[in-house]
This record gives structure tokens, sequence and C-alpha cells, in this order.
């Protein structure tokens, strides 16, 4: 089986720290992390792997420096990995991310394509779907559990009030919860051998068919017009109520909305 | 990235359960299971061993990083590495390190190793226990104490008199088996510190020992003895340093918190002066650990660097612990807060491996040499 994992290096947002006065994030002195829902769907590759063997190669799109975050992945025990990195591709919003990716993921071999439901840094919850949509793929999105039935999948799918099981056939795009597992450390060895003895793959956009109208800053459609910080939401509904009372508004509520 | 995976793993998995593994004196099984998986049981030795093919600089950062949260976890590590692991490696025939190494390195066995005795602290030339050679296999009597992993370890490295005549040269070392006919463990120390190692007594009565298990030749215990402490005084300094700068972490945290006189105490110059000595302190130490790891990985002679990283790193421990507990004020004192459990487990550092008073002596041996 081959399984490519797209990942995207993040700034680990749990560490930002908004400037007082201007009220902008500080992102210097941030570490960079594996975005989490990317992380676990690097972990789900990784079960397969142990599992019923796989190749698994992972792919990012991004400055130089992003190279990290795939040693990380090698470290952790992915077979290859590969860094698309030009500055064509800089200022991509995920139109051009998701043609850039797909180009490059049209050169290699795969059964499943596993990415990110979303990260950290944008939440667009985009470049998966458009993706598997450049590919001409089936996708499912927000997956939590994963097991394989012959050439097929079978997929725990979930929504904020319940899930579906779903059985899609590879090759296929599949998009991760972080809520899915618990992504395994790296191991010692992992990490010496991530620098000793294996490479990060460097792409440029000389390595990858791709039309060059759908990369990079030109390439997006996406105008940001203006950003602000959200305001709060409403307040919610409030009751002084004895905790028996409590109790029981809680259950309704709860059946309400399906969760019981 | 190393030092990140270190990191990661202590704070995620090790830190969580130090309070616990001290106040309860458990040895902490799960996390050295969690250790093998990671690769922890056998940095410094080869790939073809079971090891993870780094060096010992590479071990030292670990043990640091593991003893920044939790010293317990840090001495399990370290002894098992250093004291038991490293010994086969570098004096064990092909067959003892395919039969022990591989799985020691691997985490599958835990190791520990024996040369103090009632009689033979310091002076570990007074050993009493004693091996004789009977047809295929020796035969041990005797007992040693402070026997770090002991109980938890599966394979252990035993000192033993083979002939009092000769002295030093008279001592031998073997690879003794838990399960060996003979060999029991005795009673556990409550200590003051490290409370979740397991440190007992070993008892041998009449314990037979296959002759192939003599590791290294007949009356090269002694030099084996020593040569294995010298590399694991890097290990016992790394987690010196570890301790020490944990202790410092805990307390920068706590200074910017905590507020007297109207503003947090970090704002003061008393803290800020003790704390830039505790850091300077503790940055020099690690310069010593690690050039002491540095020299053994490029094959130099290390033991006095060894000694000199384990005498600072030590002293510096109980020295910044101390202050850490001091810049806590009452909270410190109190097992709310963890620089009181690090100030119990410093003291440590200074004795064990070699007292600071040993490790002067071989500083100023290799000097007036």
């Amino acid at each position: 089986m081959k399984i490519v994992v797209c990942i995207k290096q993040v700034p680990d947002t749990t560490e930002v720290r908004l400037d007082p006065k201007t009220g902008t994030l500080i992102r210097e002195g941030v570490p960079s992390i594996i975005n989490p829902d990317d992380k676990s769907g690097l972990e789900a590759a990784l079960r397969l792997k142990d599992e019923i063997g796989a190749k698994v190669t992972v792919i990012t799109m991004g400055p130089p420096q992003a190279e990290k975050a795939l040693k990380e992945a090698l470290a952790m025990g992915a077979d290859e990995a590969i860094l698309l990195s030009d500055r064509a591709f800089a200022g991509a919003d995920t139109w051009a991310t998701s043609s850039t990716l797909a180009a490059a993921i049209r050169k290699l071999d795969y059964d499943l394509i596993i990415a990110g439901r979303q990260a950290i840094d944008g939440d667009t919850a985009q470049v998966g779907p458009q993706i598997a949509e450049h590919l001409n793929l089936p996708q499912v999105s927000y997956v939590e559990d994963l097991e394989r039935d012959g050439d097929s999948l079978i997929l725990k799918r979930v929504f904020e009030d319940g899930y579906h099981k779903v059985k899609v056939k590879m090759p296929c795009l599949i998009t991760t919860l972080s809520e899915m597992n618990k992504p395994r450390y790296m191991s010692v060895s992992g990490v010496l051998d991530a620098y000793r003895e294996k490479e990060v793959i460097k792409w440029t956009l000389d390595d990858i068919e791709v039309n060059k109208e759908h990369i990079g800053l030109k390439g997006s459609p996406t105008k940001v017009k203006k950003s602000f910080t959200k305001g709060a939401k409403a307040a919610g509904k409030k009751f002084e109520v004895t905790p028996q009372e409590g109790a029981k508004i809680i259950v309704e509520k709860l059946k309400e909305k399906y969760i019981i | 990235m190393k030092q990140e995976l270190y990191k990661n793993f202590a704070e995620n998995e090790v830190k969580p359960l130090a309070a616990e593994v001290d106040e309860e004196e458990k040895f902490p099984v799960e996390t050295v299971k969690k250790l093998a998986r990671y690769g922890f049981m056998g940095i410094p030795f080869p790939k073809e061993y079971g090891g993870q093919g780094g060096d010992n600089l590479a071990y030292a950062m670990a043990v640091e990083e593991l003893s920044k949260v939790c010293a317990t976890t840090g001495v399990i590590v370290s002894a098992h590495t250093s004291l038991c692991a490293a010994p086969i490696y570098e004096f064990g025939t092909e067959e003892q390190k395919q039969k022990y190494l591989i799985p020691l390195a691997k985490g599958e066995k835990l190791g520990a190793f024996g040369l103090t005795e009632p009689n033979a602290g310091t002076d570990a030339s007074a050993q009493q226990t004693r091996a004789v050679l009977e047809g295929d296999h020796y035969v041990l009597n005797g007992s040693k104490i402070f026997i770090t992993n002991a109980g938890y370890a599966d394979v252990y490295i035993i000192m033993a008199m083979t002939d009092k005549s000769k002295g030093v040269k008279g001592i031998s070392a073997f690879i003794v088996e838990r399960d060996f006919e003979g060999f029991s463990v005795g009673k556990k120390e409550a200590k003051m510190g490290i409370r979740g190692s397991a440190t007992c007594e070993l008892i041998f009565e009449n314990c037979k020992v296959p002759k192939e298990n003599l590791l290294g030749k007949v009356g090269q215990g002694f030099k084996i003895a020593m040569k294995t402490l010298d590399g694991g005084r890097i290990g016992i300094a790394a987690q010196a340093l570890g301790i020490a700068q944990g202790a410092i972490d805990e307390t920068v945290k706590y200074v910017k918190e905590r507020k007297q006189f109207g503003r947090p105490i970090a704002k003061f110059q008393n803290t800020q002066f003790t704390l830039a000595d505790m850091q300077t302190k503790t940055d020099a130490s690690r310069l010593l650990v690690y050039r002491a790891a540095r020299a053994k990985d490029n094959n130099e002679r290390y033991s006095s660097f060894a000694a000199m990283a384990k005498l600072f790193a030590s002293e510096t421990a109980m020295e910044v612990t101390t202050k850490a507990v001091q810049l806590h004020g009452g909270y410190g004192y109190t097992r709310e807060y963890p620089v009181e459990r690090m100030m119990r487990d410093a003291k440590i550092t200074e004795i064990y491996e070699g007292t600071s008073e040993v490790q002067k002596m071989v500083i100023a041996g290799t000097l007036l040499k």
C-alpha cells in the first residue's frame, strides 16, 4: 500500500502571544510544529504501515525551513519526504496551494492520500478537498477512525452531533482529525537516521507540471479585504437552578440535539 | 531535534508521574517500557547490537532532559546504560553481546551493576563477595548494597574476589541473571531522594554463574569497574545537570507569578541575581558534561573530564536546588511544588558513582601523575 500524507508546518499557536500594543501575533521565537490534524493523519498512515505494511511519503509545500517538519515525520517513521519549495509558490492561497500539491502528487504512486482537516494557523479546511478535486478522487473529510477492508477503507466520518460510517474504494483522499489518535514520538534512532541517512527530496517549479496561472500569489483568487478579530458570540442561556433541576435541563438539551 | 524528542517525551510521559513516583516510592515500570519503545535504553550503542547508533553526547542529553522533570527516571536510564550495557559492550565477548547487550540496548531487559558492599564503599577494593571456580561455573557468595534498579533488573554486572591474595587484581566481573540459582534481592532502602528508583541489597548464596559469564578476564574486575564508573559519571553528571536546570525552570515560572510587596518577586534584584548565578553555574556544568561526553565519543582520555563534570554538576545541583527552594519560600518547602523533591534528589548525585571526594582524587591523580 502506498500512502501520501500532506503536512503543513505551522507556528505552535499554544505558544503564540499577542502584542498588547498592536494586538498582532508575536511570531518571533514561536516554535514551529507539524499541524496537529496532519500529524494525526501521519500517525494513521504509520499505523497502517505497522499493521499491514505501507510506504509512507510525506509532502509539504513551504519555505526551506519547512524541511524540519519533514525531518520530524521521517524520525517518526515515514519512508520518504518531499519539500515543494520555490519562490514562485510563495503567497499561495488554498487554491494555489492545492494546485501545486496536486501537481506534485500526480508524479507519485498512491493508494491513499491523507491530509489533516485544517491548519491551526489558517483554519480553512480547503486544501485537502481541493487536492481530491484536482486529482478527480473520491474524498471523505473529518475522518476519526479508519480500517482497511481489501481495496477499500471503512471510515468514521464525524459531525458535530453524530457520525457516518463510510466505505470508500481506493485510491481516495481523506482528511483527518487530531482527535483520531495520539501521534507517536520520534524515536531516538529515527531522529539520528533522519539526519544521517534519510534525505528530504526537494522539488521546485521545474520538477512539477503545473499551470503557472494557478500557483503562488498570482494564481490565488483569494483577496484579503480586511482582517479583524472576531467579536464574542452572544452570551449563552443562564439558568439559576438547583443541581437536580440543572441535571434535568442538561439531559433535555442533550436529547434535543440527539446527543443522547 | 533529539532534544525536542527528549523534551516532549519527558514533559508528556515522565513529568506527570514524577510527584507520584517520589511520594509512593514507585518504580515507574510503564515509563520504562515507553522509554524502551522510543529508544532511550540503548542510545550510545551500535544498531547491530540493538542500540540506536547514537553517541555519548546524545545519551547525556537524554538523561539531562529526563532528569529535569524526574531524577528517578534519569538514574534508571543512566544505571542501565552506563553501568550494565556499556561494560558488556566494551569488555564482553561476541556471545555475551549477542545474548545480553542486544536485549539490554533494545530495552527488553533492564540492567544493574553491583560493586558496593557494606564494607566496601569508597574503598571498593575491599570486596568480600567471593567467586570460586568449580568445574564449568563459578560459585558466588556474599552481598552487595545500594544497588540501583535492583529487583527490576534482569541482568547484573557483579564484582567478586576470585583471588584475595592478589588484592584489586584478584577481583573479577560477572554477568549474573536475576533467575540464577542462589541469587536473591534483599532489603529495599528507604531513601531521602530518587525515591522511585529501586535501591536494594543483592544476596548471593552459592549462586551458580556459568564460566562463560565471566566479563573480561580473570582479575580484570576492578579495572572494568573503574572504567565503567568513569562512563557512569557522565550519566550522573547529566542527571545532576538536569535536576539543576529543572529547578531553575520551575523557579523562573514561580517568581514571575508570585507577588509580594505589590509586585512579582522576579522584579527584585535579589531574585534576579540569585537566578543569574544559578543559571551561570548550571551552564558551566553543561559544558563540562558535554565536554566529557565528547571526549569519550572521540576515544580520548576522559576520566578526569568525567570526574570534573560530576563533581561540579552535582555540587551545582545541590546549590541550585537549595536556592530554588529559598526563592519559593514557604511554598517551596511543601510538596505542592517540585523544588523540594529536586533538592532531595540532588543530594545523591554528590554521593553515588563516586563521592565528590573521590572525584577530587581522580582529578588530582591525573594532574599529579
